[in-house]
């Protein structure tokens, strides 16, 4: 690979390859989130 | 020095121990997730057959690792509470049913990335894809049944009933590649047979494999520790933890 735009392009797959890793990251991210609001939630209900 | 194992099988210490782990194991995540990502997006070559397209291994079969194994792992817990009436091990097997859906989920939706370029098609009905879908569905119909049950022990063995009997599934969705004929390829990796990969794609996938290894554990024990503050409330320990914070 020579530069960021054929890194980027993934030889014509970026959208499969990025699509694939944004999925993965929107689902950890989202997932943390949901753990942190319940944690949240919890610690409000007892307060 | 005598180690007694059963001190953890009680919620309150469980939560103490689980609480000091979540911060290592997602700094070792995080670690191993760029190194993975360094490893195969960056330094292993392009695939002479499928160009780049192939990089979707380094998720696509750690999530369909996890997805399996954490089905299992569900499907112990759940029975090992039914069986001895052990109330953590039922809090487990909730607090590990979501982050396995999550990652059977990203199996399929890497799996349709992959097979858009390479097979021409999101989706097929083959054997692979389908008990794949299935073992989906027995995450959703388990976080379902347990939450359609009002008194926590009775959703508990409902619920182990349920992931007990989808075990079998396991199994079907692992030799699926062998017993059918399915678009599906078989395996790069086996027990028994010298990987047919690329050694460098075969570290990069195992680094992405450890590194969701170590996020699921994070995942779960901040989740089992959510369930255990809500399930133990009315205990005394976890009144002073409150009093405490």
């Amino acid at each position: 690979m020579n530069s960021w735009s054929d890194f980027i392009a993934m030889g014509g797959y970026g959208l499969y390859v990025w699509g694939s890793l944004g999925m993965v990251l929107v689902c950890v991210v989202a997932e943390l989130i949901g753990l942190q609001l319940r944690n949240n939630s919890l610690k409000n209900k007892k307060r | 020095m005598k180690l007694n194992w059963f001190k953890y099988a009680a919620p309150q210490s469980f939560f103490v121990l689980s609480g000091k782990l979540i911060k290592p194991l997602m700094l070792i995540a995080a670690a191993l997730f760029v190194l993975g990502f360094y490893v195969g997006y960056i330094k292993a070559p392009t695939d002479f057959q499928q160009g780049d397209a192939y990089r979707i291994i380094y998720l696509h079969v750690p999530a369909a690792w996890m997805s399996m194994v954490m089905y299992v792992a569900m499907a112990g817990w759940a029975g090992l509470g039914w069986a001895f009436n052990t109330r953590l091990s039922s809090m487990m097997a909730s607090a590990i049913a979501p982050t396995g859906a999550m990652f059977t989920f990203l199996a399929l939706w890497t799996g349709a990335l992959w097979g858009k370029p390479t097979w021409g098609t999101w989706w097929v009905w083959d054997a692979r894809l389908t008990s794949e879908l299935i073992l989906l569905f027995l995450y959703i119909g388990f976080m379902a049944l347990h939450a359609a049950i009002d008194e926590p022990r009775r959703a508990d063995k409902a619920a182990a009933l349920l992931a007990l009997v989808g075990v079998v599934n396991v199994p079907v969705i692992y030799f699926s590649v062998q017993w059918w004929n399915t678009l599906h390829q078989g395996s790069s990796i086996s027990m028994t047979s010298a990987p047919t990969m690329v050694k460098i794609m075969l570290i990069g996938m195992l680094i992405m494999t450890f590194a969701f290894w170590a996020y699921a554990f994070a995942a779960v024990f901040m989740r089992v520790r959510c369930i255990i503050l809500e399930r133990e409330k009315n205990t005394e320990w976890v009144k002073t933890y409150w009093e405490q914070q």
